[in-house]
């Protein structure tokens, strides 16, 4: 069993994230995260699925989703270099004594400060998936009100794209 | 030329050279069947259940190789349809299927006869469309037709809001000649250095086994394949959807495989060293316990679907592509070269398949008392001299005909194979008898899956169809029977057909000739009879023997090698 980020083209159209939302669940395979929105070229969205599977379930994740119409190009991105990207915000619990840690906490991750008030600050913070989770874990689970993540995006690293 | 949404739909059939049309009118598709009025181009069917129109197009297309269209009206429409819709799917047959949509500005106001089509039908089609906008209607036509006939086949769905077809709003009407989509390009051409491989693999086999499914049929390349068997001289073996792409009388043909196969196909399958499967999917009625699935072989797999490849079992060379074409690739390559495998290999490999063949695992008690199933397909053989078309529902009878009737012709053997819809073979034979009106068309089937779809005997009156309906009537659901007598103890948990109709009034108040058959003697004079009447309905109802079971079998969790056979086989 392996993470794997699959990278798919598609038409823009609607229906078409149900397509895919409903292949997952009909061939039983996991969602970790699904991110979608149209790319520059307003006919096309891109989407990001973050899926683990064995090596056979995954080989017959991409074929299914190559099969969908609406698919143009999809491609396997832990198979090459890439670049994985994830937004984060968090609210947590800012008292008195944990506010300057907090604060100090935020800036080592490279997170930015986006609301405060009196008992909680809201953090904004990108990062792959791990470390999104040691930020987590640094802040406390006792500490966090809330946490909205927006699912990995990714794009490979040098000049090859995925283009229709 | 300025055509109405209605009127569009129309000129698109006419353009795709669709013959007929079959449907049932309703609410949302009324611009469409007043469009309809009045013109002959298109023939339209007027079924008695959704259902049934698209089993009956469903038919056409399997007996023909051309799309079956159907047409609905939405909501209950729609879901009536999805039955057959998904049946096409499971056995990747064209069709295109237009459901009326209430307006679209009504769309998601849970509007009378309004369902999410689109959603519902999403499943179990290739794909589907909702037309947008007046202006797009024509090349949504088109893209549908090309989507359901190129690479696998597959039923495609267009979901038509009834304000695009109001008489009087009109558009200027090009139907497109080509149609250029960028994310749908199937694979025609097999990638030669596969092949190459692929042949090399073939050639070396000790203990060859061919395994070729209703892709073959689909492609239509029944031709290449016999061609290629013959030119090997190995043994083959068809799946249920693939029976007649390979002639069933041919001595290299060792019948069906799988859970109610022959004994020597299965067991060709266990022991064969090169498996060369050719438009088949390895489906689980098909492998077995997966575990035991051809130890030994290596495992060569053409296919026009990639998906299909190593889904279910892992295979050593894989070609995507059509069939036809791949098949034809291989007979150059083995034609261009003198490596052949060893004869003497070959020759000890029939000999041990002869010897499994003398099981005689085909053979059942025959009895002067009471209707075996076995020989009534047997008799309905010779009566149609073997080149008939042979619709069936599921169950029982279904294997007992995909068995008994050695079909040598592709497209003869119409049946639910991958979904099992009971109900399929009525409405079925109707629309192969339209496309066939001077043939030979037969419905087996069985007391229970006939009604299902019994309402459709009215259709065939209306449009003329004399297709003989074979029942083989065990007042039983035989085929649950026979697993509640093998796997629950004979506990026949609502198997039994209680207060069944008289088949024979039933059929003569449809206006249809009705025959009730129980003594073993009467069969074949039964037949005769029923065959003479050229352009008439006859429902035999063969009152069969309750007990036969159909061998034989693999049960749950068995391999091909574990095979149950029929203890009363050598009372045969």
């Amino acid at each position: 069993m392996r993470r794997h980020v699959i990278s798919v083209l598609m038409e823009n159209e609607s229906g078409a994230l149900s397509r895919v939302a409903g292949l997952f669940s009909a061939r039983g395979y996991n969602i970790e995260s699904l991110t979608v929105a149209a790319t520059h070229d307003p006919t096309l969205s891109r989407m990001t699925i973050v899926t683990i599977g064995t090596e056979r379930v995954v080989e017959q994740i991409i074929k299914q989703l190559n099969k969908l119409v609406d698919v143009v190009r999809l491609t396997d991105l832990t198979e090459v270099q890439f670049i994985e990207r994830e937004m984060m915000l968090v609210k947590v619990r800012a008292l008195e004594h944990g506010r300057e840690e907090l604060k100090r906490l935020a800036d080592i991750f490279r997170g930015s400060i986006l609301d405060v008030t009196d008992s909680s600050y809201v953090i904004e913070l990108t990062g792959d998936d791990h470390k999104l989770s040691a930020f987590l874990d640094a802040v406390g689970r006792d500490n966090i009100i809330e946490v909205v993540r927006s699912g990995a995006t990714g794009i490979a690293r040098g000049d090859k794209s995925l283009k229709p | 030329m300025e055509l109405s949404g209605g009127e569009v739909l129309i000129q698109a059939l006419k353009e795709e050279g669709v013959e007929f049309l079959f449907g049932y009118p309703g609410g949302a598709v009324l611009h469409i069947y007043d469009a309809l009025y009045e013109q002959n181009s298109v023939k339209h069917i007027l079924v008695r259940h959704e259902q049934g129109a698209t089993h009956a197009a469903d038919g056409y297309a399997r007996a023909t190789g051309k799309p079956g269209v159907v047409l609905v009206t939405s909501g209950p429409g729609a879901t009536n349809a999805v039955t057959g819709i998904a049946t096409a799917f499971m056995d990747s047959i064209p069709m295109v299927i237009l459901s009326g949509q209430v307006q679209s500005r009504f769309i998601g106001s849970d509007a009378f006869q309004e369902v999410d089509c689109i959603g519902i039908t999403r499943p179990c089609v290739k794909h589907n469309f909702l037309v947008d906008s007046l202006e797009n209607f024509a090349e949504t036509i088109k893209k549908a037709f090309h989507v359901a006939t190129t690479g696998r086949p597959g039923p495609v769905v267009v979901d038509i809001p009834k304000d695009f077809t109001t008489p009087g709003i009109t558009v200027p009407f090009e139907y497109p000649k080509s149609v250029n989509m960028r994310s749908y390009s199937p694979a025609e051409q097999g990638h030669p250095g596969q092949i190459r491989k692929a042949v090399d693999l073939i050639l070396s086999a000790k203990r060859p086994m061919i395994y070729s499914g209703g892709g073959v049929v689909l492609g239509d390349a029944a031709e290449q394949l016999t061609q290629f068997t013959e030119l090997l001289g190995y043994p083959i073996t068809q799946t249920l959807m693939g029976l007649g792409a390979f002639p069933a009388s041919n001595k290299q043909n060792l019948g069906m495989l799988g859970m109610h196969g022959t004994y020597e196909a299965n067991m060709a399958m266990h022991d064969c060293d090169v498996l060369i499967a050719i438009g088949a999917r390895f489906d689980d009625r098909v492998t077995g316990e997966i575990d035991s699935f051809c130890p030994d072989a290596k495992i060569v797999h053409v296919d026009v679907d990639p998906a299909s490849i190593s889904k279910n079992v892992t295979v050593d060379v894989p070609i995507v592509g059509n069939v036809s074409h791949v098949l034809e690739a291989m007979i150059a390559l083995i034609r261009d070269t003198d490596k052949r495998a060893d004869p003497a290999d070959l020759a000890q490999w029939w000999a041990t398949i002869k010897q499994w063949a003398g099981t005689n695992c085909l053979a059942y008690e025959k009895s002067p008392d009471l209707i075996k199933p076995q020989a009534v397909v047997e008799s309905l053989w010779r009566a149609t001299k073997g080149d008939a078309y042979i619709t069936s529902d599921v169950g029982q009878h279904q294997m007992w005909a995909a068995q008994f009737y050695g079909f040598d012709k592709p497209r003869r053997w119409i049946n639910s194979g991958g979904l099992g819809t009971m109900g399929f073979g009525l409405p079925a034979a109707i629309g192969v008898q339209l496309a066939f009106p001077d043939e030979i068309v037969a419905c087996i089937t069985g007391e229970a899956s006939i009604q299902m779809c019994i309402q459709e005997l009215s259709t065939c009156l209306q449009y003329g169809t004399p297709i003989k309906i074979i029942n083989l009537n065990n007042r039983y659901m035989g085929m649950v029977r026979q697993w509640q007598e093998f796997n629950y103890d004979k506990r026949y948990s609502h198997s039994y057909m209680d207060a069944l109709p008289d088949f024979v009034k039933l059929t003569e108040s449809y206006g249809h000739v009705g025959m009730s058959i129980d003594n073993p003697a009467d069969v074949d004079a039964a037949m005769d009879e029923a065959f003479a009447m050229k352009d008439r309905l006859v429902f035999l109802d063969f009152q069969t023997d309750q007990k036969e079971n159909v061998y034989p079998m693999i049960e749950a969790g068995k391999g091909h090698h574990e095979m149950r056979l029929n203890p009363a086989r050598e009372l045969a």
